[in-house]
């Protein structure tokens, strides 16, 4: 569903361990200035790799964790219609999950490192994912504000420069945005039906707005970052850049809807062109990536469950796979 | 009862089985063991779902009273619904999981097989796609159902608990009623007694090639074709139904 603001730690794996030939390096800029695809098996720098292997991981694991506030909703979805929907996406979810773990093994981790990594607390997700979804209008809102903040984030993302993650990325934007379409349908239905479903509408919106803003992650002056993920051509535009595309794109639609989005300063300045926003709480957003979230806890304690659950099976597989090749040998 | 009330009711049960069992899969959305199981499960759960929704349609036309695939759903109370008591079972473990689809799909496809021979156009079309549906699943979850019975002494310990716990509800799947005869005689139904000669043949062979033992035969227990259920089903049905009964009328 999602990538953050990825580029933000691990300044130092930007510097490389030093060994790397100068002329090594230059010949691989010049590949990635021309815009040629690195494969897995070019060389490339070392950092270069491990920035691929955290930004691609944690988009495989919000993908993942994602699908734990969707599928809240999924026993009481209030039609058929919108169930099979639901559980469609939340399908793709966990498809796109698969896909970029796989991308991501290309670059010589394995899936099994990965999901240690999220299970111990080391791995980062999407922050978006611990908050709660206590209404139907959740799942509108998520559809809507937060697989439309993703795309913004993954369409650039189809050009990057390392090939299995762009190819990877292509198909995934595909069903984002009809993820984001569902939602948003989800949203025109409560707006055109009873006062209390189109109260439920605004107060989804008033509670996911900014945390859908905080997905592009920290504001341009605070994330030195990102001129190495720029140069390399992984990160094609700004956080603030990207930001302001969503909001210039989200208060139409809100306002089609007939909802107001819980910010005074969100207004149409006729001269850039662009709505304004007011300061986002980014207090709020180191807390929720700290683990202090509505559902941080829920959420890789749901995951942990699942996998320690699961351990007997997956060690019967082991058992049963290992008896078939004895009897086949 | 006459052929077009044994039609609609042979139709509308057909749709709970699958809405019921579908449900009860979304329950795991999220908690399954390996992201591959994860895709599977939703996968097979969509199948269900989408099998539900065909059958109540048709149920509504048959009807004609206006009802639609929700009003089925949504907005029948608990003894309405006539899904086996097998289906309605929580979830329990994996293993759990993998024995009720194991024993219910192996029923179910040969049920699916007889309707798309039988007279009812409609009730033909919709089994011959989900034939095709449940060919694939019962052959995902029977090579489970291998793994975890001949895997570990742990896994096959627990898979003939599944399998002993659940068995005393299969019987429920081959009792015919009145409806199953009259469905059989004016509609070329399906014959429980032949069906249920074949399913234990072939579940045998998959209990046995799991290196499990068959139950014992023994009291079955029964009422679920005839909407009386265990206590598992109401707090299903309560979730499921819980925005259609709190918001009147509302359209989604």
């Amino acid at each position: 569903m999602y990538t953050q603001g990825l580029d933000q730690k691990g300044q130092s794996d930007a510097k490389g361990d030093g060994l790397e030939a100068a002329a090594d390096l230059a010949a691989f800029q010049k590949r990635v200035d021309a815009e040629e695809k690195i494969e897995a098996k070019d060389w490339m720098p070392e950092a270069y790799r491990r920035t691929l292997i955290r930004q691609i991981s944690q988009h495989a694991h919000s993908e993942i964790i994602g699908m734990q506030p969707e599928g809240n909703w999924l026993t009481r979805a209030p039609s058929l219609k919108r169930k099979a929907i639901l559980l469609a996406k939340i399908q793709d979810e966990a498809g796109h999950g698969l896909y970029l773990y796989s991308a991501a093994e290309t670059l010589g981790v394995s899936r099994d490192e990965m999901v240690g990594d999220l299970l111990s607390g080391k791995a980062k997700y999407s922050s978006i994912f611990n908050y709660p979804t206590v209404t139907w209008a959740d799942i509108g809102a998520i559809g809507w504000l937060v697989d439309g903040a993703a795309i913004m984030n993954q369409i650039p993302l189809c050009r990057c420069s390392y090939g299995p993650y762009s190819r990877a990325m292509v198909r995934i934007c595909k069903e984002e945005s009809f993820h984001q379409r569902q939602g948003y349908d989800i949203l025109v239905e409560l707006c055109k039906g009873t006062a209390e479903q189109k109260a439920m509408a605004q107060d989804a919106l008033n509670r996911w707005w900014w945390p859908s803003l905080m997905m592009f992650g920290p504001s341009d002056k605070d994330s030195k970052h990102s001129a190495q993920s720029m140069a390399w051509k992984i990160k094609r535009f700004s956080n603030d850049e990207l930001r302001q595309k969503f909001i210039d794109v989200t208060v139409p639609q809100a306002e089609f809807l007939g909802l107001k989005v819980p910010d005074d300063e969100c207004v149409l300045d006729k001269k850039t062109g662009h709505y304004g926003h007011g300061e986002i709480d980014w207090q709020e957003f180191i807390e929720v990536i700290k683990g202090n979230g509505p559902c941080n806890k829920q959420r890789l304690a749901k995951r942990r469950k699942a996998h320690d659950d699961g351990a007997w099976v997956r060690e019967a597989a082991g058992a049963y796979a290992e008896k078939r090749a004895a009897k086949a040998a | 009862m006459n052929a077009d009330q044994a039609l609609l009711a042979y139709v509308s049960r057909l749709g709970d089985n699958a809405l019921i069992l579908g449900q009860r899969m979304v329950e795991l959305v999220a908690a399954y063991p390996e992201l591959e199981e994860e895709l599977a499960n939703a996968n097979f759960a969509l199948d269900f779902i989408g099998q539900a929704r065909m059958f109540y349609t048709y149920a509504g036309e048959i009807e004609g009273n206006g009802r639609g695939e929700d009003d089925f759903a949504f907005l029948r109370d608990e003894n309405e619904f006539r899904n086996f008591l097998l289906i309605e079972q929580p979830n329990g473990h994996f293993g759990d999981s993998i024995t009720k689809l194991v024993l219910f799909e192996s029923f179910y496809l040969l049920q699916l097989e007889a309707l798309t021979k039988c007279a009812d156009t409609r009730i033909a079309e919709i089994s011959a796609r989900a034939e095709k549906e449940i060919r694939y699943h019962l052959r995902h979850n029977t090579q489970w159902f291998l793994r975890l019975g001949d895997g570990t002494e742990e896994s096959h310990q627990r898979v003939q608990g599944s399998l002993d716990n659940l068995w005393p509800y299969t019987g429920e799947m081959f009792a015919a009623d009145e409806i199953d005869g009259i469905f059989a005689e004016f509609f070329d139904g399906p014959h429980l007694e032949a069906i249920h000669a074949q399913w234990m043949t072939n579940v045998e062979l998959i209990i046995s090639q799991a290196t499990l033992d068959m139950p014992e035969d023994q009291w079955m227990a029964s009422g679920g074709k005839q909407g009386r259920h265990s206590e598992h089903l109401g707090f299903m049905i309560a979730e499921m139904q819980y925005l259609q009964r709190t918001h009147p009328g509302a359209t989604w």
